[in-house]
């Protein structure tokens, strides 16, 4: 048995340090590149165009902590800004769409939800199934069209900032959602629960959590702020159409794993996530004003720290069970899939 | 059975400790071919850890391994297995979407022209082993499905294809039927037969008479006798086994007993038990005795709601609960400890504190927000009581040794102030010191009037903490035995369905 | 004793429930196969029946184009997913094959095509090398390693091609051929995707190495304890997958000519979902190359389908989604009864 334990309070201030570190790095680097990167407007700019993905990378925390994934999201916020702008083509009162596209993203995580809770199906391949079924759906019901007529007081919300500060509207919402679902997950007996189901989902059912019921709403959750995110984003844009937002699912994931959360469930925080976004931010921002860095770069940087945040703690780890010589150390298995590590009876002598 | 003076395989005075717990004090035994030998002991006696020396699954500290008469060195399992011994293990590991033959040939499939694999061949000679064992199994047919006796006949041949001379089979039987037990019997005989010595751990006394010749029994790490079984009466090897003052360890205060708490009327699950009746009443501690597979554990885990019953149904206090749902069971006031610590009992990932209050999560919650410093409180409180060794609360409950696994595990179940309490083999892999803190705390929360029911493979402990022995056996209930009346013989007896006792 | 004639009793019945088992296994999955088959037909018939300008050689031609080079992914996807891994750079891999394909003709027009050819492989080879080494020895969870390197090869492509891209004008003719044109009526491609299905579908049924991912993806544990080396057997998965995106990309460069750093984009999900309707499982250990094939030109016929049939184009991608989610819940149904009547059969018989 390791000597050292760390709590998960411990492992975790490890984590925010370093991303905390790597922010800074970013921002170093990124003033280098341009003179113009340390200003409120690239600040505004920069969370702007980060709104959506942050926002679905609350809910996303939550099932992950709960080793389960989410992979329709981007589709739900295409359906869900798909149905904005036929509802406003057909003449309803903008804030009850508002409503809608919130409830149609529930119905879709519901979906979801029942695939896989009722119907044991693994999330993985559910949700790319729901990916293109979400998003097709989206087609079907706007078509190529785009509608941007929305009302000029919510376009101008949406793009604008708050007050005469530098924040973004988008980011006082994603501010408090942020906060409840931190608590949510943090300082809740749910969240307790969702840890529990994330890290040992047997011993949480023998510990009397609904994991079914509990997993189903974390689904229909993902969905309603995809939802969410898909107003949004049609308000953002002034644009509801059927192909926003693709790609953005593998961004709120790397969102996610960046931020700590593990890929096996059970341990993650979304203070960590949080600051994954800003990190995500401020690489995107560095990269696009640089001159003299080509802005493909994003891709190739997210990419690699995304590993990175997985594989250095393996590497760290393996260095460290080498130097203590213990055969009995614990080896986590490397696929998607959690295998038993527990060899029979390890304690009866 | 010719007495030939090299044993296949001898182990010599080995010693294994993790730590502060020495598993193996001394292992000494050796097998011959064509002998079939029994390794018998209790729970914690150090048979896991002496069959993981031989495997080369674990190195011992001292003492050496001889094949043959000569000193080996096994550095893994793949050692071992070259060397020609094979473990069969209660959990059989096989590929269950592959074919029999596939199973048995994984790696080593014989090849044809253009190093293509010869299905014909691998086929073939699976069937071929099969035979030799007596069996008859479609080699051709995926291992998904097959039954726990079919895949532990697959594991077999596999051991025998890649030439074992000695198989260590590790409580064979725990799973198996009557039918099932007499064809591995008709195995372990056509092995025997042909010169391979076979390791037999088992407890079911009637068994090992059946078909070992000799008997190696180990008691706190050490082997304690070897003879012939032939030289021996079951109460002889019980003896060797407990060998110790049972009232010295298991000290039971008497309690009043008060009126039925739980009560369970005619429960069943096709297949595993049928027509379960019983009740446990306040201040008793009525014991689930019976040997592994005689569906305990499933009777348990049906009551608490774990499992869906398909018949019958559970009272607590007169009130009728609803099939399969855990918190119904949780809040008409019943806690279930269950048998398997590491993958049932905690999340291993989480803190002390965390795994303690996961069960009262509701009370210590105020406007929807846990308090922090209540969590912390309960936690304290409950490790004080129950005088849990650790380092900090917020320590990963893995650093825990078992025994205060176990605590942390009644904390959390004590913590919901239960009406009944189920706990399922209390003191299994825990130490001495521990076992009897866990015993006296049995014995206080029967006398607080809580009703205990408790399922145990340890004849010991029954004897000592059971007010009442309720016996399974095949998942029927074969024996009901009071206090003054109960001893191994009549447990055993009902245990192995050979005779059916009524208090 | 008695045992001995309980066994004989036993045996008796033993070889005919066997025998059943297994035929009863057999076909439920031949059906799994002979399921995507028979949609496929009934698929093709029902738009023929509808529009028989359907089953016109040239409408077939094209169906099996549009197929092959998701064939070709979908074989290789389906090495990973055996072993249960999953890899989600097949597209950026197959970009940034396709581009360098591209330059180089445009750049050395007398390039022998075989070359170029080898050249992608090699370069998907590598790409896969280092997914699966990060797999393997870094033991990061594929879905993690792949979606990183989804986008930092997507990256890499977009730095490369910096805003180009290659043009048809500037390719051979004959290695457009390759792309477009037929042999014996049969389109080239296809018989490329023809002959790498029947390679990789040979290798995963008949020789050690494939049956060695079958083993890790069914049962990691014992595929160890057997002394299977699953990190090498995981790592040439890999390897082989990004080969055959490799292979894919310099196909679609010979299929559409004009070529930029967009290529392939989403085909990732479009290939995984073809293996999965095809019998792979997700959760590793079974399914075929053959069903794969079958998977995405099933996949790719209802997009023909739904366009001759004049249906909204805009149904194609959720039907997609809608085929997946059947499949995948048909196969945990298949599962389940699978399970249920091989347990009957063994307890029947010992009990």
């Amino acid at each position: 048995m390791p000597a050292e334990s760390r709590t998960l309070a411990q492992r975790l201030m490890r984590w925010e340090t370093l991303i905390l570190g790597l922010i800074v790095v970013a921002w170093i680097v990124g003033a280098g590149l341009s003179g113009d990167f340390l200003s409120a407007d690239s600040f505004t700019t920069a969370s702007l165009d980060l709104s959506e993905v942050a926002l679905m990378a609350l809910p996303m925390a939550l099932l992950v902590v709960a080793a389960e994934i989410d992979l329709s999201v981007a589709s739900i916020l295409a359906l869900s800004s798909a149905c904005m702008g036929e509802l406003w083509n057909s003449g309803q009162t903008i804030e009850i769409i508002f409503l809608e596209c919130i409830l149609i993203g529930a119905a879709c995580g519901a979906v979801n939800g029942f695939l896989v809770t009722r119907l044991g199906l693994p999330s993985l391949a559910v949700t790319i199934g729901t990916l293109s079924l979400f998003r097709g759906l989206a087609f079907v019901v706007i078509g190529d069209q785009s509608v941007t007529d929305f009302p000029s007081t919510w376009t101008d919300r949406a793009f604008g900032n708050f007050g005469s500060t530098a924040i973004p509207n988008t980011m006082v919402l994603f501010g408090v959602l942020a906060v409840i679902f931190a608590v949510l997950l943090h300082g809740t007996g749910f969240g307790r629960k969702i840890f529990a189901i994330g890290a040992n989902e047997e011993a949480a059912r023998f510990s009397g959590v609904r994991v079914k019921r509990i997993k189903f709403w974390l689904f229909v959750l993902s969905g309603a702020v995809a939802g969410l995110a898909g107003v949004v984003i049609s308000l953002r844009n002034s644009t509801a159409a059927a192909n926003v937002g693709t790609g953005f699912e593998l961004t709120v994931v790397t969102a996610v794993v960046l931020g700590g959360v593990s890929i096996f469930g059970g341990k993650g925080s979304l203070g960590g996530v949080i600051l994954a976004l800003v990190l995500l931010g401020s690489i995107n921002k560095a990269l696009t004003l640089s001159d003299s860095i080509s802005s493909y770069w994003i891709q190739i940087v997210t990419g690699t720290l995304l590993i990175g945040s997985v594989l250095v703690p393996n590497l760290a780890v393996r260095a460290r069970e080498a130097r203590a010589h213990n055969f009995h150390g614990r080896r986590q298995w490397p696929w998607r899939t959690r295998v038993d590590t527990s060899r029979p009876q390890e304690e009866s002598a | 059975m010719s007495d030939s003076p090299t044993p296949l395989l001898a182990l010599d005075q080995a010693e294994k400790s993790y730590g502060a717990v020495r598993a193996l004090r001394n292992g000494t035994l050796s097998i011959g071919p064509g002998e079939v030998r029994a390794l018998m002991g209790e729970n914690g006696a150090g048979k896991s850890t002496l069959v993981k020396v031989l495997g080369g699954v674990v190195q011992p500290d001292a003492g050496t391994v001889l094949i043959d008469g000569a000193p080996v060195e096994f550095h893994n399992p793949t050692d071992a297995r070259d060397a020609g011994i094979a473990i069969i293990y209660q959990e059989p590991t096989l590929f269950p979407d592959l074919s029999v033959a596939e199973n048995i040939a994984m790696g080593r499939h014989p090849l044809g022209a253009a190093r293509r694999i010869d299905k014909r061949k691998m086929h073939e000679e699976a069937a071929e082993l099969l035979k030799r064992l007596g069996v008859r199994l479609d080699a051709e047919r995926p291992v998904r499905g097959l039954s726990i006796a079919d895949q532990q006949v697959v594991e077999i041949a596999k051991a025998l294809s890649f030439d074992a001379k000695v198989l260590i089979m590790d409580e064979p039987t725990a799973a198996l039927s009557g039918p099932e037990v007499a064809r591995l019997f008709g195995v372990v005989n056509t092995l025997k037969e042909r010169g391979a010595g076979i390791l037999f751990i088992s407890h079911r006394l009637e068994e090992v008479f059946a078909i070992c010749d000799t008997v190696t029994v180990m008691r706190d790490g050490a082997v304690v006798s070897d003879e012939k079984t032939a030289n021996l009466t079951e109460d002889d090897l019980v003896r060797r086994m407990v060998g110790r003052d049972l009232d010295a360890l298991f000290p039971k205060t008497d309690a009043t007993i008060g009126a039925a708490l739980l009560n369970v009327q005619r429960l069943t699950r096709e297949g595993v038990f049928t027509d379960v009746s019983f009740e446990v009443k306040a201040g008793e501690i009525v014991a689930l005795a019976g040997l592994v597979g005689a569906g305990r554990s499933e009777v348990a885990r049906a009551i608490f709601g774990i499992d869906k019953a398909d018949g019958g149904h559970v009272e607590v206090e007169g009130k009728r609960l609803p099939n399969g749902k855990p918190t119904a069971a949780m809040a008409a006031g019943i806690a279930f400890v269950p048998e398997d610590r590491r993958q049932q009992g905690l999340v291993m990932e989480l803190s002390i504190k965390r795994n303690a209050t996961i069960t009262s999560l509701a009370r210590l919650t105020k406007l929807g927000l846990i308090a922090g410093k209540a969590e912390r409180l309960m936690a304290e409180e409950w490790a004080q009581r129950l005088q849990l060794k650790f380092h900090s609360l917020n320590d990963n409950v893995g650093t825990l040794s078992g025994g205060n696994q176990q605590k942390v595990v009644l904390a959390k179940w004590l913590s919901t102030e239960p009406k009944v309490l189920i706990v399922d083999e209390p003191t299994r892999g825990i130490d001495v010191g521990t076992k009897s803190e866990v015993h006296r705390l049995l014995s206080d929360l029967a006398g607080q009037g809580i009703a205990v029911l408790m399922i145990s493979s340890e004849l010991p402990e029954v004897l000592g903490m059971a007010d009442r022995v309720l016996v399974m056996h095949e998942g029927r209930i074969t024996g009901e035995i009071s206090r003054a009346e109960a001893d191994e013989e009549r447990i055993m007896r009902a245990a192995t369905g050979r005779a059916e006792v009524a208090a | 004793m008695s045992a001995q004639t309980e066994t004989a009793s036993g045996g008796a019945v033993a070889p005919e429930a066997g025998a059943e088992a297994r035929r009863r296994t057999d076909v439920i999955f031949r059906v799994r196969e002979l399921g995507i088959v028979g949609a496929l037909g009934l698929l093709i018939l029902v738009t023929a029946l509808i529009e028989p300008r359907f089953v016109e050689a040239d409408s077939l031609r094209n169906l099996a184009l549009n197929a092959a080079i998701f064939a070709i992914l979908a074989a290789g996807q389906t090495l990973v997913l055996v072993t249960r891994n999953v890899d989600l750079s097949v597209s950026s891999v197959l970009a940034l094959s396709a581009f360098m394909a591209g330059t180089l003709l445009s750049d050395h027009p007398s390039l022998p095509i075989p070359i170029v050819f080898l050249l992608g492989m090699g370069l998907g080879a590598a790409a896969g090398a280092l997914n699966g080494f990060l797999v393997t020895f870094g033991r990061v969870p594929a879905l993690v390693v792949t979606l990183g390197t989804l986008y930092a090869f997507r990256g890499l492509a977009f730095l490369w091609t910096d805003g180009r891209q290659v043009n048809a004008e500037t390719l051979p003719d004959s290695f457009l051929n390759i792309g477009t044109g037929t042999i014996l009526g049969i389109p080239t491609l296809a018989l490329i995707a023809l002959v790498v299905v029947l390679i990789v579908g040979q290798y995963l049924r008949d020789f050690r190495s494939g049956r060695e991912l079958y083993a890790i993806g069914s049962s990691p544990e014992a595929a160890r304890l057997a002394g299977v080396r699953t990190d090498r057997r995981v790592l040439s998965a890999f390897v082989i997958a990004g080969a055959l995106a490799g292979l894919g990309g310099v196909l679609f460069t010979a299929r559409f000519g004009t070529v930029d750093a967009t290529a392939g984009n989403g085909y990732e999900f479009t290939v995984i979902a073809a293996a999965v309707v095809g019998g792979v499982t997700i959760n590793g250990g079974s399914g075929s190359v053959y069903g794969a094939a079958i998977g995405a030109v099933l996949l790719g016929t209802i997009t023909s389908s739904l366009i001759v049939l004049k249906v909204d184009s805009f149904w194609q991608q959720a039907a997609v989604g809608a085929l997946l989610i059947t499949a995948i819940a048909f196969d945990r149904w298949i599962g389940l009864r699978l399970d249920a009547a091989l347990r009957q059969r063994s307890a029947r018989r010992a009990g």
